[in-house]
C-alpha cells in the first residue's frame, strides 16, 4: 500500500451492507493526488456507494475511508474537505444562481466577508463560464447551464477532492461531450483529484486516468483506461467496457491448442497463461479484418451493414460459431467497395488479440 | 382549428357552470343581499327596513372589543398552531419511519371524526372549577380561573385548528427533496443552517397556506369564544349570532359582516405580497 500523503482517497477493505445486503464488499481502492478516477460498472454495481461513502453521506460496515491521509469514520459530511455534483445536481430552487454558488462559502467558520463571497462566487461562474448568469434563479437556466452551476457550486469551497455522481447522465449526446472535455480541463487547471460515477463506459475511458470497474459490489479491475480497454481482466469486463464477440473454446494443453467451438483450431494466444479446460474466448470487432479470402481462419455470410461514416459495422454469421460484430475501417476491403448483405466473407485476426478466460 | 377551439370552451363552460351557479346563488347573492342591508335601518320590528344611511358603520366602534379580539387573537392563534404544528409536520415528513408514516399522518386527522363542538365541550370542562383549577385547589393553590380567558381561546384555538396546520406543512416538507439536504451538508453546513437555509425556506409555501388557512377560519370562529371564552372573551361571529338571533339588527350585524369582508380581503392581499416575495416567486397560492 501506497503511503497516505501521497493519496488524496484511500478504501481500505470497506463494505457496506443494508441489513442483511450487501451494497459493496472487499473494496479496497487509492486514488492518488490530482487523479481523475472513473468508478464505472451497471447499475447496483455499488459505485454510488462507494461515492457516497467519500462524500459522508453514507458510513462503512467495515473497513475506513481515507481523505487526504485521515481517517473518515464518524466524520459528517459538512466537515469532509470534498464536494459533490450530484446527479441531477440538487440545486437550491429558492436560491439564483449566485447564492447557489456561494451557498458553501456562507457556511465557512471563521466567516468570510460578503465582498470576498461575491467575488470567489463570481471567480467560479467565470470559471464554468457562466459570468453574467448570476442573478438568474435555477429553473431560468438550461440543463446544460444547471449542470455548470452545479460545478461551480462544488469547486467553490476548493475541496481536495471533487465527487461527480454521473454528471453527465442528463445532457444530451453532443452536450455531453463537450463537457466531458470541459470536466477534462477543469481538473488540470484545479489540479485536485476527481471521483466520477458513472454507467458509461465512453465517458470512463475518454475522462479519466484511472478506471475502476466494480460489479455486483466488488471492484474487478483498476487500471488506465488502455490497459481495461486492451487487456481486460475478466470477461464481465470485456463486455461491460466497449463491444465484444464471445466464442466458446476449448484450451489443452500443447502449442496449437485453442479450439473454437466449430473445431478450427489456433495457436494459443500470450495472455491464455495456463488456463485449461473450457474457456470463453473474447474478440474485439475492430481488431476483426473482413476479408476475400477463402482461406481464411474464419469463414462466414454478411447479415447486417451499418454505415457509420467512418467505419462500417458488419454483422457477420459466422460457420460454426454464430453472429459476430466487425468494425471494419470503411476501406479495408477496397476503397468504396463495401460488402454487401448475404456476400461470403474471410474474417481475419491476429490470434494474440484473443482474450481467453476460463469459463 | 376554430370549431374544436369552440368545444373546448363549451366543455370548460360545462364544467365550470355547477360550480358557478351554486356559488352565485349561495355567494354572490347573499353578499350583495348583505351590502345592501349594511345600508339600510332596522325595522322597528326587527329584520331589514329600506334606507340609505352609514350610521350603521358609524356604529361600529360599539363592537370594537370584538373587532379587536377577533384581529388580535385570530393570527395570535394561528402563529401559536405553526409554533405547535411545525415539528409535528417536520417528525412526520423528515424523521418518521417511512413505513410508518401513513398511519401517523391519519392519526393527525382522527380528532375530525368526532364533531369539534364536543371536543371544545371537553375542554370546557377540563378548564372549568371542577376541572384542572378544581385540582389546584387540592394542592392549596385557589382560585385560578381558566375558563372564559383569552388563554382558554387560544389553546381551543391550537387544539381545534392543529390539523388544518399540520398538513400544509407536512406536504411542501414531503415534497422537499433529501438531495437538497445531502448538498446543503456537503457544502459544509451543519444541521442547524441546513434547517434554516434551505429546509425552513423551501417548506415556507406550507406555512404560509397554513397561516392564511388557520387565519381566515379563524376571523369567522364562532364556537370556541362562545363555549371557551364565555361572553368575555367575544369573536365577530359571536357578535354577529347575537344581532342576527338576538336583537335582530339585520343592517348592523351585515355592516360588521361587510368589514370583516374587507378586513380579510385586505390581510389576504398584504400576506400574499408578502409570501411572493419570501418565496421569490409566484407560485405560492395561499388559498
Amino acid at each position: 500500500m501506497t503511503s497516505a500523503s501521497t493519496n488524496d482517497i484511500e478504501f481500505r477493505s470497506v463494505a457496506k451492507r443494508y441489513g442483511s445486503v450487501t451494497a459493496v464488499s472487499d473494496i479496497n481502492l487509492a486514488v492518488p493526488k490530482g487523479a481523475f478516477v472513473a468508478l464505472l460498472g451497471p447499475s447496483g454495481c455499488g459505485k454510488t456507494t462507494c461515492l457516497r461513502m467519500i462524500g459522508g453521506f453514507e458510513q462503512p460496515s467495515e473497513g475506513a475511508v481515507y481523505i487526504g491521509g485521515q481517517p473518515m469514520n464518524g466524520v459528517p459530511a459538512y466537515r469532509r474537505p470534498v464536494n459533490m455534483v450530484f446527479q441531477q445536481y440538487a440545486l437550491f430552487p429558492h436560491l439564483d444562481v449566485e447564492r447557489n454558488v456561494a451557498y458553501g462559502l456562507k457556511q465557512m467558520r471563521p466567516r468570510i466577508a460578503t465582498a470576498e463571497i461575491t467575488r470567489r462566487a463570481q471567480e467560479a461562474l467565470e470559471m464554468v463560464r457562466l459570468g453574467g448568469f448570476g442573478k438568474r434563479r435555477i429553473h431560468e437556466m438550461s440543463g446544460g447551464q444547471q449542470q455548470r452551476v452545479a460545478l461551480a457550486r462544488a469547486i467553490v469551497n476548493k475541496p481536495k477532492v471533487l465527487l461527480l455522481d454521473e454528471p453527465l447522465a442528463a445532457l444530451d449526446k453532443k452536450l455531453r461531450t463537450a463537457m466531458q472535455i470541459e470536466l477534462q480541463s477543469l481538473q488540470r487547471e484545479l489540479g485536485i483529484t476527481f471521483v466520477l460515477v458513472t454507467h458509461d463506459q465512453e465517458e470512463a475511458l475518454s475522462m479519466s486516468d484511472l478506471v475502476c470497474v466494480m460489479s455486483t459490489g466488488r471492484i474487478v479491475q483498476i487500471g488506465p483506461p488502455q490497459e481495461i480497454y486492451d487487456r481486460p481482466a475478466s470477461l464481465f469486463v470485456a463486455d461491460f467496457v466497449g463491444k465484444t464477440n464471445r466464442i466458446p473454446a476449448t484450451v489443452e494443453a500443447g502449442a496449437n491448442s485453442l479450439r473454437l467451438a466449430n473445431g478450427v483450431g489456433l495457436a494459443k494466444p500470450a495472455n491464455a497463461n495456463g488456463t485449461v479446460g473450457t474457456a470463453m474466448v473474447a474478440l474485439r470487432p475492430e481488431a476483426i479484418s473482413l476479408v476475400r479470402d477463402g482461406a481464411a481462419t474464419l469463414q462466414g455470410t454478411v447479415t447486417h451493414r451499418i454505415f457509420l461514416g467512418s467505419s462500417v459495422e458488419y454483422s457477420v454469421e459466422v460457420d460454426g460459431l454464430g453472429d459476430f460484430l466487425v468494425t471494419a475501417d470503411r476501406r479495408s476491403l477496397n476503397e468504396s467497395d463495401l460488402a454487401e448483405p448475404g456476400e461470403r466473407v474471410g474474417l481475419s485476426f491476429d490470434p494474440n488479440a484473443l482474450h481467453v478466460f476460463p469459463a | 382549428m376554430q370549431a374544436a377551439i369552440k368545444k373546448r370552451n363549451l366543455v370548460t363552460a360545462a364544467l365550470v357552470a355547477p360550480a358557478a351557479a351554486w356559488l352565485t346563488v349561495f355567494l354572490v347573492l347573499p353578499f350583495i343581499a348583505m351590502l345592501v342591508f349594511a345600508f339600510g335601518e332596522r325595522a322597528p320590528e326587527g329584520g331589514y327596513q329600506a334606507a340609505f344611511t352609514f350610521a350603521q358603520f358609524a356604529n361600529l366602534p360599539t363592537r370594537a372589543a370584538a373587532f379587536w379580539n377577533t384581529l388580535v387573537l385570530a393570527p395570535v392563534g394561528a402563529l401559536l398552531c405553526l409554533l405547535v404544528a411545525y415539528p409535528v409536520a417536520y417528525y412526520l415528513a423528515v424523521r418518521a419511519n417511512p413505513r410508518y408514516r401513513l398511519i401517523l399522518v391519519s392519526l393527525v386527522v382522527v380528532p375530525f371524526w368526532t364533531s369539534l363542538l364536543v371536543r371544545t365541550y371537553a375542554w370546557m370542562y377540563i378548564l372549568g372549577s371542577r376541572g384542572i383549577p378544581n385540582l389546584l385547589a387540592m394542592i392549596g393553590i385557589e382560585d385560578v380561573r381558566m375558563l372564559n380567558t383569552p388563554g382558554a381561546v387560544l389553546l381551543g384555538i391550537v387544539y381545534g385548528y392543529l390539523p388544518l396546520m399540520i398538513m400544509p406543512i407536512y406536504v411542501s416538507l414531503e415534497k422537499l427533496d433529501r438531495r437538497l439536504l445531502e448538498a446543503s451538508a456537503d457544502l459544509g453546513a451543519r444541521p442547524v443552517s441546513t434547517f434554516f437555509g434551505v429546509t425552513l425556506p423551501l417548506s415556507l409555501p406550507g406555512v404560509m397556506t397554513g397561516v392564511a388557512l388557520v387565519t381566515i377560519l379563524l376571523l369567522g370562529e364562532y364556537l370556541i369564544p362562545q363555549l371557551l371564552g364565555g361572553g368575555k372573551v367575544f369573536f365577530i361571529g359571536n357578535a354577529l349570532v347575537d344581532l342576527f338571533l338576538q336583537s335582530r339588527n339585520w343592517p348592523f350585524g351585515s355592516a360588521i359582516a361587510v368589514t370583516l369582508v374587507a378586513v380579510v380581503v385586505v390581510v389576504l392581499m398584504v400576506a400574499m405580497r408578502i409570501a411572493w416575495k419570501v418565496a421569490g416567486t409566484r407560485q405560492v397560492d395561499l388559498v
